[in-house]
């Protein structure tokens, strides 16, 4: 029986890097309380993702089948969640704070979707979008950003199990290889309970990393005067898999890029490793979804921009002179 | 088309969030309050669903102190029928699971064909009420949606929704929740003779026991905090673009460490 179980997402083929991170997270907090560290993975055929998990330090795997477990939905993978927890009483469960991924078969899942799913199965609510952890005696404290990032609070769970989400590329990865021993769970969906079918999927061409979960965002603004965003997705490239673009709600709102793409409060809260703002004011909404971000690059012709206040480094130029250059040197240098 | 919505009272975006003097909480004096951006979404897809079908109610169910009957007058004013607001002071900074209970509760005494969700409340940002609400009438959720397709004969909902590089179009039976991703729609604003007419419309005041629900929270909040002042990095200027570019590309990988 594990002390902490992490609940690990699977995409294209290979575990989530967010799962890593919960498992390292996981194996810290299983250390302090003295117990083990379980994984869960949730549909048929993924015991063969065991020794990934081990190597991040998980003791126990627990696959959770059922034939109706072949494609993501919150309401089985919750049930199924739910059984596993009901059975090994784990006293923290970790998930990722992640959107559903775009392979939907076999196996998509969604933090976000499913945790309060899960939760509510269990007559508890979940710390949502945790950027941090810390035990007091055997209670978790979460630390999660709130008003979009405007402030912080640290929140602890009162029922059992602790319940919390983690905001992908935050906590770090640690390798501290376990057995990872594979435990089979058998189970069976309750059918009865209604739940949405999939009817068709939509994929962007580019299956660029969601805002969320990628480790560097170019951002474009207003001060793109258009809808041409060759430039700025031209540096995502540059950067590879790991980088996506995002916008300001001004560029969104003209019609230039998607509704997906707005990083703001009333959009994504993002916290990359490498955000790149060009041509973009930094109103307060915009600042607090990407102040977080932990290095601020701002590309802004007027230098009273306000976003000049949080970036670690501020160009004062034309982007449309600034960015080619930018984009060459970046080249050069990531071909070393 | 009977549409149940969900409504929350938060602090305009605008606003600039200071954090008391003991940490427990925000300051709230002057903040000026308006409704949920996603549920404002919820309520004009609502009224579209009521306009389409020439038949139905929009009811808005809200949660909070008697501050939020402006919110709630606000989506009456748009169009809404009625409203239930539940005020409680157990319920203030209630956690997403006791809020959902209450709101499961209130739905209850509700004729409903679907439920709207904001995704998300942008003060408290915790995204899930919308899936406990669901889970708790025991009834789907289809999240973060961004275009609602209601059959003619008001037994499925085809919505499409947001997911990771894409979008995803899935067909839910009703009655169900959707929680409403920015996207769904354009909401009107309140018209004056609207605004006339929402002085009338009723709204229902309920408290937690009227409901039969108990006050025990899951999830307790501390040591607000501030983020970290940030500084003001450096500031390139009169740079040639070429110069500027390497120097900053340069930065990125030997001192910031990013690239
Ligand atoms: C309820 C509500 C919610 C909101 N939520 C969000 C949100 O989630 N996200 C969000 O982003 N906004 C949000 N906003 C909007 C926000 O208030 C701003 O209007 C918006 O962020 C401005 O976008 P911007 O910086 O691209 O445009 P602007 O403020 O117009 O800034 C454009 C910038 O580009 C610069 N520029 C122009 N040309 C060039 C050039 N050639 N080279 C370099 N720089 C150039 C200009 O100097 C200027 O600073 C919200 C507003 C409201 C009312
Ligand atoms: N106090 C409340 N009253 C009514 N609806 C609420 C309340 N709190 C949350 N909700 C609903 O749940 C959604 C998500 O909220 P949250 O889970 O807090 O992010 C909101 O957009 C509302 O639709």
């Amino acid at each position: 029986m594990s002390k902490v179980l992490i609940y690990a997402e699977i995409k294209a083929g290979k575990i989530k890097k967010s799962a890593f991170e919960l498992a390292s997270e996981g194996r810290k907090l299983a250390d302090a309380l003295g117990g083990d560290l379980g994984a869960a993975l949730i549909g048929p055929g993924l015991e063969s993702f065991a020794a990934d998990l081990a190597k991040y330090g998980v003791d126990t795997v627990y696959c959770v089948e059922a034939p109706e477990l072949e494609t993501y939905n919150s309401e089985y993978f919750g049930q199924a969640l739910a059984h596993l927890i009901t059975e090994t009483k784990p006293e923290i469960v970790l998930m990722s704070h992640t959107m559903q991924g775009k392979d939907l078969a076999p196996r998509t899942m969604q933090g976000k979707d499913l945790a309060p799913r899960t939760a509510a199965k269990l007559g508890v609510a979940a710390i949502a979008d945790c950027i941090s952890f810390r035990l007091e005696g055997s209670t978790l404290i979460g630390k999660r950003p709130m008003y979009a990032g405007k402030c912080f609070a640290e929140w602890s769970a009162t029922g059992a199990p602790q319940i919390a989400t983690a905001r992908p590329n935050v906590l770090e990865t640690a390798e501290v290889p376990k057995s990872g021993a594979v435990s089979k769970v058998s189970f069976s969906v309750d059918t009865d309970r209604s739940t949405y079918v999939t009817k068709e999927l939509n994929l962007d061409a580019s299956g660029k990393v969601d805002l969320t979960e990628a480790e560097i965002i170019v951002s474009g603004g207003r001060g793109m005067g258009g809808p041409d965003y060759t430039l700025i997705e031209e540096m995502a490239a540059i950067f590879g898999p790991r980088a996506t673009v995002g916008a300001s709600r001004a560029a969104v709102d003209a019609g230039w890029r998607k509704h997906s793409d707005q990083v703001g409060q009333t959009g994504k809260t993002v916290t990359p490793n490498l955000y790149i703002a060009c041509g973009i004011s930094g109103s307060i909404q915009h600042l607090a979804g990407m102040g977080s971000s932990k290095v601020i690059v701002a590309v802004n012709k007027d230098p009273e921009a306000p976003i000049f206040t949080k970036a670690d480094y501020g160009i004062v130029g034309d982007l449309f002179k600034v960015i080619p250059e930018f984009n060459k040197e970046l080249k050069a240098i990531l071909a070393e | 088309m009977k549409s149940l919505v969900c409504l929350k009272q938060v602090p305009d975006t605008e606003t600039q969030i200071k954090v008391n003097a003991d940490g427990s909480g925000i300051v709230t004096d002057g903040i000026k309050y308006v409704i949920n951006p996603y549920d404002e979404f919820s309520v004009e897809e609502a009224l579209r669903l009521k306009e389409k079908f020439k038949a139905g109610e929009v009811v808005i169910l809200s949660i909070g102190p008697d501050r939020c009957v402006e919110a709630i007058r606000t989506a009456l004013a748009m169009g809404a029928d009625r409203a239930v607001h539940v005020g409680d002071e157990a319920l203030n900074n209630g956690d997403p699971f006791l809020v959902a209970q209450a709101l499961a509760a209130a739905a209850a005494n509700v004729e409903y064909d679907i439920i709207f969700c904001g995704h998300r409340a942008i003060d408290d940002d915790f995204a899930e009420t919308g899936a406990m609400v669901a889970e708790l009438l025991k009834i789907p959720q289809v999240t973060l949606v961004t275009k609602v397709e209601v059959s003619a004969d008001k037994k499925t909902v085809v919505c499409e929704r947001d997911i990771e590089g894409g979008k995803e179009t899935v067909e839910a039976p009703l009655p169900c929740v959707v929680t409403s991703q920015k996207g769904l729609n354009e909401p009107r604003y309140a018209s004056l003779p609207g605004i006339m007419k929402a002085k009338k419309k009723p709204i229902d005041k309920k408290t937690l026991s009227d409901l039969g629900v108990s006050p025990e929270p899951k999830l307790q909040a501390k040591n607000y905090s501030m983020p970290a002042a940030r500084q003001a990095g450096k500031k390139f200027e009169g740079m040639e673009p070429q110069d500027v570019a390497k120097t900053v590309v340069q930065a990125l990988r030997s001192e910031a460490k990013v690239i």
